[in-house]
């Protein structure tokens, strides 16, 4: 009985087509096609912030520092024996705090307005909040420029610092809004469900809650102040902060301590960032 | 603002809420004694969520009285009220730990010495050892027993608890279901549930208010509402049950006549629910029984038909019989498994009868379909609703 | 202009997500009378409309003003239109300005856009970490940055030495993109700086709006016959397009007034309308045709973007 079956088996059964595993020299690229682009445009990304780190380590002969001579900390350790480089940055560091205050305290407000309430006028101000971030820098300046012109009002510190205030607004009120609008509204309904009224809720659920947003809100400021350039060209009279200088520089001269500050600015950001993510992680484990 | 006021009862009068054209709760009255157990109940948009929301203070209503006790609080802020309720998405403070969580509440109303009160609601809600973390930290049902002791460490007038077990699973819901029921009667408060889960209600509630569209159908304790309904909504939505058309011919005495398809039912009189002469006569599909017709044994005081099986499942616990009568209308019979006779097979004969005690007969006006719906939730199967 | 408006547009568009209300939908704030609103959005405004709107309108007068520094500008009724005459004149520069930024935006796209696939779709737990690294760069001085380019593509470093052994050069110098034996200070610089600078304006809206997209839909497109290449024209692409019409706007937008890139990066043979318009504000002080320049720029961005967004159909932006 078995082996009739087995014959008929044998020739019953179709010919059976066997795949092989793909294989092959390109395969293990082709299955790791975008990790890999991915991974190149962030070196591309990266290339410069190398080029700028390694050549604070630099000592060029001549003015300026696009050619490497030989390795020296000389940059680090004399950071303000360049006239004026100093005195730029501390500039640039008192409006950055200054601008991001005003902008802050302007944008949370506006911020609170727009998300909370419903009122005439609100997909307006969407429009208004949103047009500075959409207009380019050269026009923003040079609108500005020939307003303060009109006025008669002298271009310097303070100027700048209206510009920055002015175009950091918007991104505030971006970042803090959206913010908001991710609260979940039945967290203020229940701490007024326990006793706490309107002013107390705010203060103690609401703002806390929003609190993270604003902290955002205020580095972002004051990163788009500190680096700004364009607008702050046109409207800084005979003033210079830093990326003024570096501007300068560019035509003058590069000495390596440029390249000093921006390593510095660099590596302080990038901690700052990593310790909130440590923090963060740290939190949601525990 | 008065604390506890356990002896005070949640009077909502002539209660109506709109939002525009859409009338969410129209013109409740509804009494909640202090201590109960008492439970909303109702479909999706019947406006029980509405309800609870009006009496916390988180919405307010368009017409109509709400009173605690003696004290009117139609329109006072949430702040104000002796109430507290327990959020169906928990609304735990992200930015606390569990401690100041709980704590919140009476922190707010200026309650100096905190410790031991949280302390021992924590054991309470058995959360001891969770003080210091973040509700984030936590696993559903921890979160949910969290948004519990806020509320209660209060010692509200009022507790109430909008579906608040809705996100957990099944077994951890069950275990929470006897829970809350233990707590609430531990504690003596008054509760008042919001859900859409019948069983959970049954289990749970002293009383329900059955509510559909902004109404409320029915009134009573589980087992009243169950074994006699008095709207087609309140008999479908609560289990399942079959429906005949009949005609009252006869109503004096204790029992009433009504003439389905020709033949006589019996029906207590106490158990008709409407003086028309057209009627929907119900009766639960488990207090039907079914036998094979050839040697069935029926009692004379029984009302009884004759039917071919036309589907049978096994579940376990019981056996569902779909069966046709003579003129065409399908039953379901849910027999329980002590005595299964195999012979009940599709095709088979069989004569389906039942107590008049089990009948119930409402008003034909009303939706035979009313309440039938397809819970995704429900544990048991498909509700097969009855047809006409 | 930093990562500010990338990564505040990404934030938005992660968070406007809508709740599930919690009854009714007026909010409950400090202060709920009618005026609350207004008493909030009034000193941002006033700012804005001060320092925004008006002097944007001021640029428009101050075109058509006549007079110079040292004597002074007044208008003179009908206005001073031969401002506008420099239009034409410098139309080679705002055909080139365009043209660049279109091109760095496309090059943004193309490279950012497996990027953000990468870090949305594939990254696993590296994914905080990754973003924190393409946001990193910002952290320092973007006119430090693009002058390390200035570095990297120097006449005798490795990058240039290689591309002209290679004869890359010679190909990139055929399409006029480059000098035979040089790439720095062309017009593939010029691009190549703008690209740079911008990448993460597209980065983030790119991957705020993949990450949105559940990757369980390429799966099921696979299941129905498609290829990975047709799954990402017919399903990924699409789904993602609000993205890309962000980062394009914040990519063309900036580009197209930048002249920071052409000034380092490039000769004046390669100059932008930025360039342009700064030299007349601060060289030739010419302020009127300036303003005028400028707000034909402004003009022209509008008008483009405007026809842009009605085409691809978004307004979900702000």
């Amino acid at each position: 009985m078995a082996t009739t079956t087995a014959t008929a088996a044998q020739q019953e059964a179709p010919a059976v087509r066997t795949t092989k595993r793909p294989s092959g020299p390109f395969r293990w690229v082709r299955e790791r096609i975008i990790p890999i682009i991915g991974l190149l445009v962030l070196f591309y990304m990266f290339l410069p912030i190398f080029v700028v780190v390694m050549f604070s380590f630099n000592q060029p002969n001549g003015r300026f520092n696009y050619q490497w001579v030989k390795f020296s900390f000389d940059a680090w350790t004399n950071l303000c024996s360049v006239g004026g480089l100093c005195e730029s940055l501390q500039l640039s560091l008192v409006i950055g705090l200054l601008a991001t205050l005003g902008a802050v305290i302007l944008g949370t407000l506006m911020a609170f307005g727009i998300a909370r309430y419903r009122f005439r006028g609100r997909s307006g101000s969407n429009l208004l909040v949103f047009m500075p971030m959409a207009t380019p820098e050269v026009v923003m300046g040079s609108s500005l420029l020939t307003w303060f012109v009109l006025l008669a009002f002298a271009r310097g510190t303070t100027t700048i610092l209206i510009a920055h205030v002015m175009f950091c607004l918007s991104f505030v009120v971006v970042t803090v809004k959206a913010r908001i609008a991710g609260l979940d509204p039945r967290l203020e309904q229940a701490a007024m469900d326990l006793y706490a009224n309107e002013r107390t809720t705010f203060w103690r659920v609401t703002f806390p809650l929003v609190l993270p947003g604003i902290v955002g809100a205020s580095l972002l400021a004051f990163s788009l102040s500190f680096d700004d350039f364009i607008v702050t060209n046109f409207n800084s009279g005979s003033t210079v902060t830093f990326p003024m200088f570096v501007w300068g520089a560019a035509q003058r001269g590069t000495p390596p301590q440029i390249n000093v500050v921006g390593s510095l600015m660099f590596i302080v950001s990038l901690t700052i960032v990593l310790i909130a993510q440590v923090v963060q992680r740290r939190r949601k484990k525990a | 603002m008065t604390t506890s006021q356990s002896g005070a009862d949640l009077r909502i009068i002539n209660t109506t809420k709109r939002f525009g054209d859409f009338v969410a709760v129209d013109d409740l009255t509804l009494t909640i004694p202090a201590g109960s157990f008492f439970a909303l109940l109702g479909p999706s948009g019947c406006g029980k969520t509405t309800t609870l929301r009006m009496v916390a203070g988180l919405e307010e209503p368009t017409a109509g009285t709400i009173l605690i006790g003696d004290e009117d609080v139609t329109w006072a802020k949430p702040y104000k009220r002796p109430v507290n309720t327990v959020f169906q998405s928990y609304a735990l403070f992200p930015h606390l730990d569990i401690y100041e969580n709980v704590a919140f509440g009476l922190r707010r109303r200026g309650v100096k010495d905190v410790k031991k009160t949280v302390e021992d609601m924590l054991a309470l809600t058995e959360l001891t050892g969770l003080a210091k973390r973040k509700p984030q930290q936590l696993s559903g049902g921890q979160q949910q027993r969290v948004a519990l002791a806020r509320a209660l460490i209060n010692q509200p007038a009022v507790l109430l608890l909008d579906e608040p077990l809705g996100a957990l699973d099944l077994k951890l819901r069950r275990q929470m279901q006897l829970e809350l029921k233990r707590i609430q009667t531990e504690v003596g408060l008054t509760f008042v549930h919001v859900t859409h889960d019948q069983e959970e209600a049954m289990t749970m509630a002293d009383t329900i208010a059955v509510m559909n569209a902004g109404r409320v159908e029915q009134l009573g304790a589980p087992a009243d509402l169950y074994e006699n309904p008095s709207t087609t909504f309140v008999a479908n939505f609560l289990g399942q049950s079959n429906f005949f058309d009949g005609i009252v011919t006869h109503r004096s005495g204790d029992y009433a006549s009504v003439t389905v398809q020709g033949q006589n039912v019996s029906i207590p009189v106490s158990r008709v629910h409407t003086q028309g002469s057209s009627v929907h006569v119900g009766v639960r599909p488990e207090k039907l029984r079914i036998q094979y017709r050839d040697d069935a044994q029926v009692n004379d005081n029984d009302n009884r038909l004759e039917a071919v099986v036309s589907d049978s499942s096994f579940i376990g616990v019981s056996t569902q019989y779909l069966v046709d009568t003579a003129w065409g209308q399908e039953l379901t019979v849910f027999a329980q498994n002590t005595h299964r006779d195999e012979r009940l097979v599709p095709g088979a004969k069989v004569v389906v009868s039942w107590a008049p005690d089990h009948t119930f007969a409402l008003d034909a006006a009303q939706d035979v379909d009313a309440g039938v719906e397809i819970d995704e939730d429900a544990a048991t199967p498909d509700p097969v609703g009855a047809t006409s | 202009m930093s990562g500010g408006a990338v990564a505040a547009t990404a934030v938005e568009q992660q968070d406007i997500r809508s709740h599930p209300g919690g009854g009714a939908t007026e909010s409950k704030g400090v202060g709920t009378s009618k005026w609350t609103p207004y008493i909030l959005l009034t000193p941002g405004f006033l700012w804005l409309a001060l320092f925004f709107i008006i002097p944007t309108v001021m640029l428009l007068l101050f075109s058509l003003y006549s007079g110079s520094l040292d004597q002074g500008y007044s208008f003179e009724f009908p206005g001073n239109w031969s401002t506008y005459s420099a239009v034409w004149e410098y139309r080679a520069q705002f055909f080139r300005s365009f043209l660049f930024a279109g091109l760095s935006t496309f090059f943004c796209l193309a490279l950012a856009y497996p990027l953000a696939y990468f870090i949305a779709f594939k990254s696993g737990k590296w994914k905080a970490t990754l973003l924190v690294l393409v946001i990193a760069p910002f952290f320092t001085s973007f006119l430090i940055r693009t002058l390390a380019w200035k570095t990297i593509l120097a006449d005798d470093g490795p990058v240039v030495t290689f591309m002209n052994w290679a004869h890359i050069t010679n190909v990139l110098a055929l399409l006029h993109l480059t000098e035979t034996d040089r790439v720095l200070n062309t017009p593939l610089s010029v691009v190549l700086g703008l690209t740079y600078n911008f990448l993460p304006f597209m980065v983030l809206p790119l991957y705020a709006s993949l990450d949105r997209m559940d990757p369980r839909l390429v799966e099921a497109a696979q299941d129905l016959y498609s290829s990975p290449w047709t799954a990402l024209r017919k399903v990924t692409w699409p789904l993602s397009l609000p993205g890309v019409v962000a980062g394009t706007l914040l990519t063309f937008i900036p580009a197209a007034g930048d002249y920071i890139n052409a000034e380092l990066l490039g000769t004046t043979k390669v100059s932008m309308i930025g360039n342009v318009i700064q030299d007349q504000f601060f060289v030739v002080t010419d302020y009127p045709t300036a303003s005028a320049l400028s707000f034909v720029l402004m003009l022209t961005i509008l008008v483009l973007v405007f026809f842009y967004v009605r085409r691809a159909g978004t307004e979900e932006l702000v």
